[in-house]
Formats: C-alpha cells, structure tokens, sequence
C-alpha cells in the first residue's frame, strides 16, 4: 500500500506524463520530499517558503489540506491526493 | 405574495426537508431552493445586488453598457436586470458551456463573447478585463471581487435561513465566485455559535484546468478561507450520481453543482451520526436543471453522462 498522489496536467512534465504517481510518508510535507527524490521539481512547483504555493490547491481525500494542517496534515497508506490549479467558478 | 415588478421578487425561497435523503430523525438536510428565483438562479440575488449598488455610486446610469466574465447563471440575471433597467450587457462567456444559456443570454438581449474552453473561467476573467481595459465606459461589475456579491447573501440569503430554521448547524454551498458562502458564512458566523460552513468546490475534467502555469491560477478577491470550517472537491462522477438521488428520492429538479453541493451535505450529516450528535444541515440548490439538459446529464448511465460531461463547465 502507498499514498496515491493526483499530477494535474500541466505538471506531468516532472512524473514522465503520468497521471498518478505513489509516494508515502507520514505528513503531506514528507510525501511531497518523497515524491521530490524520484520526480525531482516538483516539489518546487508546489512549495515555497515552506507554505503551499498561492495557486495550487492539494486535497486529501476530496478535502482541502488548507483547513486539515496544511503541509502537517497527516497522511497514511490509502490516501488519494490530489493536486490542481486554483480556477474560478461562477 | 404580490410584488411590483420582476426585479422586487428577488430572493424570499423556499426550504425544504430531505425526508428520504435525511439520515436519522435528528440529523436532517434542507434544500434552499435557489432556483425559484426570477431567472431560475441564486445569482438573481447579487446581480441585484451589484447592479443597484453600482447605481447608487453613480457608475451606472440608463445607456449604460455592463461587462461581466461569468460563466452563464450571473450574465443570465444580469441580463434580465439590464433589460428591465435599460442597459446594455455584454458577458465574456467560456465556449465549453451549456448551449441553453448562450440561448438564454441572447433571448434577454445580451451579447456573448467567448472565451476560450481551456482554462475555463479564469480565461473569461482575463479576457473581460482586457476589454474593460479597452472599453473604459464600460462597467465591469465584476462578481469576483464585488463586494455587493457577498453582501446579496449576508442581508438575504443568510436571514432567510436563519429565519426558516434557527436550529441550523451546517451551512453547504458550491464555490464559485465565493459570494454565497463568504455572505451566508459571515452571516450565520454571527448568528449561531458553532455553526460550520462548508464549500463544495467543482472538479472538472482536466482540460478545464488548462495547460496554464500554476502561477497564473484565480482566487476570487472576495475569497476569505477564515470564513469557512472546511473545503471539499468533488468530482463530475459524485456530482452527477448526487444531482439524480436528488431528484429520484426528493424529486428536486436541480442543476449539476446542486449535486456537488447535496454529496458534501450527505458527507457531514454521516459524520454527524458517527458521532451521534444532532445536525440540521442546509445545502443551496443553485439552479434547476433544465440548462443542463443538452449535456446529457439525466440521461443513459452515469459513466455515460459522466463522459459527455469531460470538458463542460457544470458549476
């Protein structure tokens, strides 16, 4: 089992094209330094100054990390996460 | 109820209990049936809104002409208050959007532009700001960041509410321009200790979030995270499967995003029986469905509709 991490399109350049990648790690800032040693770059894409970056949005399991701990928030074995592009509705 | 035009019966909806959908006897779900409004949507209430206000600031004066990124349901009410008004609206619209509501757009006297499909509505916000760069006697009312839009919610939407139900705990609206949750959170913050206030955030098929960096992604300006107690994504697939329990259970005509909305209301009200505490959850029927019925949404099995959905702004 491992932590399945959604790549939006424009960031696939760093996963070969792929859509999903697995990582693990205990908190969602450990699973990006996982995802980093095999997909080097894109943990910069998603990360700056040890916050998230403005415009990416990261779930966990549907629900915005923002309001779970952000980079802390917990993660296990399981877990879907999915990273996407902030865009507007309405 | 008697009213002395159209543009007077904004707002004053309806809210109705879930008897089927609603888990236990002490953990209920009401619909605010949005669509019962004027032009069929919630956003009847900050069209008015930002179109009254704009006149009362002097921006707006009979002749004038309206621009305004949206992606259907805001032009819509706009445009039904700009003819009764007497302005002149043109709305940025993306191409992947329902054909109804270009039809819609156009039977109320409005001009389309559109936009590009990829990139969805944040291509529609930049498209429209470059023409109000070009056009500076247009007025750009600007639901993303008006503050109008949120305030629709916070005297309206959020009294009605609190009026129809004061046992209220949790409060689920889609995410769009953020107006709703930002006025009714606000709102209902004020009024009721401990109430939670959750968004239901649209995820679309992968073209709509385009190739663009991630650096140039959109936050509404009206956008306050503070507001809400937490923030969900959901997919086509859930919105679709929620849109028709909906209307099969309750029989509650809704639009696509009202199923987005009701999969996060279900969610919170499961939560709630796990932890065997009471709920009275209120989730916003934004639109009926009618606008959606050339995307195939009710028809065929879900992984079909789901399909024929890839691409389309549903929210």
């Amino acid at each position: 089992m491992a932590i399945e991490v959604r790549i939006p399109t424009i960031l696939r350049t760093y996963t070969d094209g792929a859509k999903a990648v697995e990582g693990q790690g205990g908190t969602l800032a450990q699973l990006i330094g996982d995802l980093e040693a095999r997909h080097p770059g894109l943990k910069e894409r998603l990360v700056d100054k040890g916050a998230l970056r403005r415009f990416v949005n990261v779930y966990l399991n549907d629900e915005d990390v923002r309001f779970l701990g952000g980079l802390e928030t917990p993660v296990a074995d399981g877990d879907t996460v999915t990273v996407l592009p902030a865009v507007a509705g309405g | 109820m008697r009213f002395d035009s159209l543009i007077d019966s904004v707002g004053g909806t309806p809210l109705v209990g879930l008897p089927r959908l609603s888990p236990a006897d002490d953990v209920r779900i009401w619909a605010k049936l949005e669509d019962r409004n004027p032009t069929g949507s919630i956003k009847d209430r900050p069209a008015l809104w930002m179109v009254e206000q704009a006149e009362k600031d002097g921006l707006l004066a009979p002749g004038c002409t309206i621009l305004e990124p949206t992606s259907g349901n805001t032009g819509i009410s706009l445009a039904m208050a700009a003819r009764l008004k007497g302005y002149k609206l043109i709305c940025v619209m993306p191409e992947n959007t329902s054909d109804e509501r270009r039809q819609l757009l156009r039977m109320w006297g409005a001009e389309v532009i559109s936009s590009p499909a990829a990139g969805g509505s944040n291509e529609a916000v930049r498209v429209a700001k470059g023409l109000a760069a070009e056009h500076p006697d247009w007025v750009m009312l600007y639901q993303y960041g008006n503050p109008a839009n949120w305030r629709s919610h916070y005297e309206s939407t959020g009294p009605e509410i609190l009026a129809d139900l004061p046992t209220i705990t949790h409060f689920v609206a889609g995410l769009g321009t953020t107006g709703t949750l930002m006025g009714v959170g606000r709102f209902l913050r004020e009024h009721v200790a401990g109430v939670q206030i959750v968004a239901a955030e649209p995820r679309y098929g992968e073209l709509v979030y385009g190739l663009r960096n991630v650096d140039e992604g959109f936050i509404p300006e009206l956008y306050d995270p503070t507001v809400l107690t937490t923030r969900f994504s959901v997919g086509s697939a859930d919105a679709l499967k929620r849109t028709r329990e909906l209307l099969a259970a309750e029989g509650i005509f809704a639009g696509v995003s009202t199923g987005a909305a009701l999969h996060a209301a279900l969610g919170v009200a499961a939560k709630a029986v796990k932890a065997g505490s009471r709920a009275d959850v209120v989730f916003v029927v934004a639109d009926g469905g009618w606008k959606y019925l050339s995307t195939g949404a009710y028809e065929g099995t879900l992984d079909e509709a789901e399909e024929r959905l890839e691409g389309q702004l549903w929210a």
